[in-house]
């Protein structure tokens, strides 16, 4: 499989994404710059973290009008697998891949520490590596990821089971205390209608490694490549 | 002509910077403060001679980039 | 510009003898531009005038050393081609007028210090010093100094793997702000100030030039009064994002052969990196003000060369690698302008509207910066405090609470989750242990098994007490605190923040303080590749502690190999490494318990700090050693606390002290000690004895309470008292 990995003026966690790639999938991701038009046959499509444009005007919003994102959202709507974390979620969100916006923490700080998180259901290609209701511990690291959308969209996520993961305590429960940025019902990431996007807060690439944060996210990458390696042949 | 924007947030929004301010202000001892709401002003100069194009560009601007309009209201002013 | 004013003069700073100096070397009166000029290359931040003297004195080489003092940073060798490149540098006046752009700016400067020279920042840490907590100014400090140094360093994408932060009335009116950058760059692809090659292009590269902190470099250098307030304007504001930009386009354009030589416009701006790139390569420079990007209109000559706006380089280039350049900053979206070109006059030649602005002689003008031997008291030793004077505590562990609790000693985590400490991928330890460690990446983000460990210390009431004792204490802890993560000491950067030298004593506690950082170095094998000196941190006639902080890296040859201070579980021993003599002088148990600021600092034995750190270092190399922390501040029974919370694991306590009294034992700050965490206590302890160091077994780990003696103190309670205080101070607010 190959993926790639969008870059953006300002992006800074594209290269935990590709180490965290490269070590699930086998071989290095595609680094494509924010300029280009043009993607390569690819697998996946990831929208990494960092501060894209300096989150100037607001997070996400300037990238969101990049070159190469017209034809990330088309890939998307032609079914290609993307995922966006931190700032690629606010970037997807932004593009409209995603429902929703994300707002300033309520605490109105950045937060960087670990987080658990409730795993709302795995049978889609991203979280087959976990079982439903599997928690993982992995960092948030952001300023903007307090999830809002009103509240018909958020009834309508959670009617169509659209909510990927939740801020959670360590023993899966769903409680205020466990909410890092005020993100509503507890939202950490989300899918789209056809569960072929993600988006999510937390930063799953930097829990791939026992010394480096732990491997809360690995399975997040290995379930993600036996998927798409399964789509491919499947394909073939 | 100038174009001054006012992006805030919708109402029904929850706006912890401006519940901040709200709460600063009510401990400055500054009393009968209700709802405070905090937004964003953006200034443009823009070449347009016409105030009725340069506002329809101005509102294109607002519902492409900025603004976010699953969250935010903009008002545009057009000036000059 | 003819007629400058005794009145121009003084309010640029240079006193009536520099300026007969300036006429001297001119053969004429400067116009006002070349007056800045001289006012910012003379001025204390930039010229070292009244430090350098003592500088001189303190070891800057080694095997190690790539690098000494004298460049953006300093530079030491870790081996498979690899270097580090790391320097501490002070943003302290900007940052008590306007914390949050500030504390900002000054992350923003010494990223810019260390890639510079061709390394990848891949570390932050920052040493704070704030006023009293009860201080009215001293929250709003906190929040926008934390804010701004987040804020900036978030964004970049490096991480802030740790710090230090103390609170005493004596910065009640002169924060201190000190940010340390780590890179790391190819060994032969380092790139220095020297410009070389008349007729070389000089390029300007990254944000316009506006009308930023004006005369910020001066005002770095003068006392604060009453009138700091109105000085805001001259606050420069920064832009991470343009940084972040900046880094990667000069990485790119390092990998090539274009550059010549580099220099970041820091404090001073093009005034200080031109002088400074024309005056190390032996060069002329001829600059045309009209090429520089600028961001503001009608700029003049003075403002032009004197604005410290952020986030801007100059470069030497070799000649027809101009468009190489360009396109890299083209990508990039960066300013680049060719503004000017390297002569063979010795000169300065500032160009502006075909007028020539300015024409200084380089040389003269470099060799003629004052440096003085400002008079200097020695400071007065102190009488040592007894155990027998300080009253004991009803209960130890009641007063263990209430130190873990205390401004000094609770945890720092509102400040670090506020950092982006995991960014890069590689963050080993994290903040809140002894020091910070991360996994080795080369500058093209190739992973190696290598490891950096990287702490900042220094004890500022300890220095106060005794400047000589306290900055030795200061290099050896930041020396303990390598070796506590099993890594091996390299070099250190300083960060010399004192009063006013033109006051006798003031200049003595420099002076004593160099001479502590001296000694220390020179016994660990330990040199000092960087540093900078903030003087004049007085407000209304009050100094600040002297506070000497310490910068300083180790390596590990695996990243794997470091250990941590949290206790691994239950069923481990713990034993106490190195000798209790319970000096309770300038503890925190004597100022927070018993009330009293009073007595001499601990003492510091160089001879046993080395015997005893390289024990502990192969003890961790080999495997015996499951957990570690260097005694401090609050003594054994905070670093047993710190521990507990750490792993979330208690411990029982034995009752093992003989001939000390109990508190003395338990709160006594002496140097030179460990507390680790072993699975055989009988192995390190005999290993210990054979190599002369005392080592005794004095608990158990288990169970989640501290029990001392029948008494027991709940890792929850513990903990709420030590988590508690920072949010509580500042949601009280």
């Amino acid at each position: 499989m190959t993926a790639a990995i969008i870059v953006f003026p300002g992006s800074n966690r594209e290269r935990d994404m590709r180490l965290a790639l490269e070590a699930s999938f086998g071989r290095a991701p595609v680094m494509v710059w924010h300029r280009e038009t043009a993607l390569p046959d690819v697998d996946l499509i990831v929208v990494p973290g960092g501060f894209s444009y300096g989150d100037y005007l607001r997070s996400g919003a300037m990238a969101a009008h990049s070159p190469i994102m017209r034809e990330v959202k088309a890939r998307a709507e032609a079914g290609v697998h993307v995922l966006g974390v931190c700032n690629g979620f606010q970037v997807l969100c932004e593009t409209g891949l995603l429902p929703g916006a994300l707002m300033r923490n309520a605490s109105l700080k950045f937060i960087c520490r670990d987080v658990h998180l409730r795993v709302e259901r795995a049978d889609t290609a991203f979280t087959g590596g976990y079982q439903k209701g599997d928690v993982m511990r992995v960092p948030v690291a952001h300023h903007d990821g307090n999830y809002f959308a009103d509240t018909a969209t958020l009834d309508r996520l959670e009617g169509e089971g659209q909510v990927a993961v939740r801020y959670c305590a360590p023993d899966g429960a769903i409680t205020d205390a466990a909410n890092p940025n005020g993100s509503q019902r507890s939202i950490a990431g989300v899918y789209n209608d056809r569960f072929n996007v993600l988006g999510m807060m937390p930063h799953p690439e930097d829990a791939t490694h026992a010394l480096l944060g732990g491997l809360g996210g690995k399975p997040l990458f290995d379930g993600m490549a036996g998927a798409l390696k399964e789509l491919k042949g499947a394909a073939a | 002509m100038k174009a001054k924007v006012h992006v805030t947030l919708k109402s029904g929004v929850l706006d912890p910077q401006g519940k901040a301010v709200g709460h600063a202000l009510a401990s400055l001892g500054f009393d009968g403060v209700g709802d405070v709401r905090q937004g964003k002003y953006i200034e443009i100069d823009l070449n347009d001679t016409d105030a009725g194009t340069a506002r329809a560009r101005v509102e294109d601007m607002c519902q492409k980039l900025l603004a976010n309009t699953v969250i935010e209201n903009y008002h545009v002013d057009i000036e000059g | 510009m003819d007629g400058i004013s005794p009145d121009i003069v003084a309010e640029h700073g240079l006193t009536s003898e520099e300026y007969d100096k300036i006429l001297e070397i001119l053969g004429r009166a400067p116009n006002l531009t070349e007056l800045g000029v001289f006012s910012v290359m003379w001025s204390e931040h930039c010229s070292y005038k009244s430090s350098k003297k003592w500088l001189k004195t303190l070891p800057t080489t080694g095997p190690q050393v790539i690098c000494g003092p004298g460049e953006n940073a300093g530079i030491v060798d870790i081996g498979d081609g690899l270097a580090v490149v790391f320097k501490m540098e002070s943003h302290n006046h900007p940052s008590f007028i306007e914390p949050y752009q500030g504390a900002a700016t000054g992350v923003g400067g010494i990223l810019r210090d260390v890639f510079t020279m061709g390394a990848r920042p891949v570390a932050n840490m920052n040493a704070l010093r704030f006023g009293s907590p009860d201080h009215p100014k001293t929250r709003h400090l906190v929040s926008g100094v934390v804010a701004g140094i987040g804020g900036y360093g978030n964004c970049v994408g490096v991480p802030t793997v740790g710090g230090e932060c103390n609170f005493h009335s004596s910065y009640d009116g002169n924060i201190l702000v000190n940010a340390m950058t780590v890179g790391i760059a190819e060994k032969d692809r380092i790139f220095y100030s020297a410009a070389t090659g008349a007729g070389n292009p000089v390029v300007y590269v990254g944000s316009k030039t506006g009308r930023d902190g004006i005369h910020g470099a001066t005002m770095a250098s003068a006392e604060f009064n009453e009138d700091s307030e109105e000085k805001r304007p001259t606050v420069q504001v920064g832009d991470p994002f343009t940084e972040k930009l900046l880094i990667e386009a000069c990485l790119e354009l390092m990998a090539t052969d274009a550059i010549v030589a580099i220099q970041d416009m820091g404090a001073a701006g093009l005034t200080s990196s031109s002088f400074e790139m024309a005056s190390k390569g032996g060069v002329g420079v001829e600059l045309d003000l009209d090429r520089v990007p600028a961001r503001e209109e009608n700029m003049t000559a003075y403002e032009f060369l004197l604005s410290e706006s952020q986030e801007r380089m100059l470069m030497v280039l070799r000649p027809g690698a101009e468009d190489t350049a360009r396109a890299i900053f083209d990508k990039w979206e960066l300013d680049f302008a060719v503004v000017g070109h390297l002569t063979d006059t010795g000169r300065m030649v500032i160009k502006m509207n075909g007028d020539v602005a300015a024409d200084l002689p380089i040389d003269p003008l470099a060799l003629a910066s004052p440096e003085y031997d400002r008079p200097w008291t020695p400071s007065p030793k102190l009488a040592e405090v007894t155990s027998d004077s300080v009253p004991a505590p009803d209960d130890p562990l009641a007063a263990l609470e209430t130190l873990m609790g205390s401004p000094d000693l609770c945890s720092r985590r509102w400040i670090w989750e506020q950092y982006d400490h995991l960014v890069m991928g590689d963050t080993v330890q994290r903040p809140g242990g002894d020091a910070g460690v991360i996994r080795v990446q080369r500058p093209n983000g190739e992973v190696t098994n290598k490891g950096l460990a990287i702490t900042t210390d220094v004890t500022p009431r300890y220095c106060f007490a005794d400047p000589e004792e306290g900055a030795k204490q200061a290099v050896v802890e930041a020396w303990r605190n390598l070796t506590a993560v099993g890594a091996l000491p390299l070099a250190i950067t300083d960060n010399m923040n004192f009063g006013n030298p033109e006051r006798p004593q003031i200049m003595g506690q420099f002076v004593g303080a160099v001479a502590g950082i001296r000694a220390a170095c020179d016994a660990l094998n330990f040199p000092v590749v960087s540093g900078n000196v903030s003087l004049y941190n007085e407000t209304a006639g009050e100094a600040i502690l002297p506070t000497p902080a310490i910068g300083a890296v180790g390596l590990l040859e695996r990243f794997d190999g470091s250990v941590g201070i949290a206790l691994p579980g239950d069923g481990y021993a713990l034993v106490l490494v190195g000798e209790t003599r319970g000096h309770l002088g300038q503890s925190l148990y004597l100022r927070e318990i018993a009330g009293r600021e009073e007595g001499a600092p601990p003492p510091v034995d160089l001879a046993v700090e080395k015997r005893t750190g390289d024990f502990i270092r192969h003890a961790i190399a080999d495997k015996l050693i499951a957990a570690c922390h260097d005694l401090s501040d609050g003594g054994l029974l905070v670093a047993l606390a710190e521990m507990a919370l750490a792993g979330d694991t208690g411990a029982v306590l034995e009752d093992v002290n003989g001939k000390i009294a109990q508190h003395a034992w338990l709160f006594g700050e002496d140097q030179g000690r460990y507390l680790v965490a072993v699975r055989d206590a009988g192995a390190l302890v005999s290993a210990a004895q054979a190599a002369g160091i005392p080592a005794q077994k004095i608990g158990e780990t288990g169970g989640k309470e501290l029990i001392l003696q029948g008494s027991s103190l709940a890792l929850d309670a513990l903990r709420s008292a030590h988590e508690g205080w920072f949010p509580g101070y500042m949601a009280a607010g």
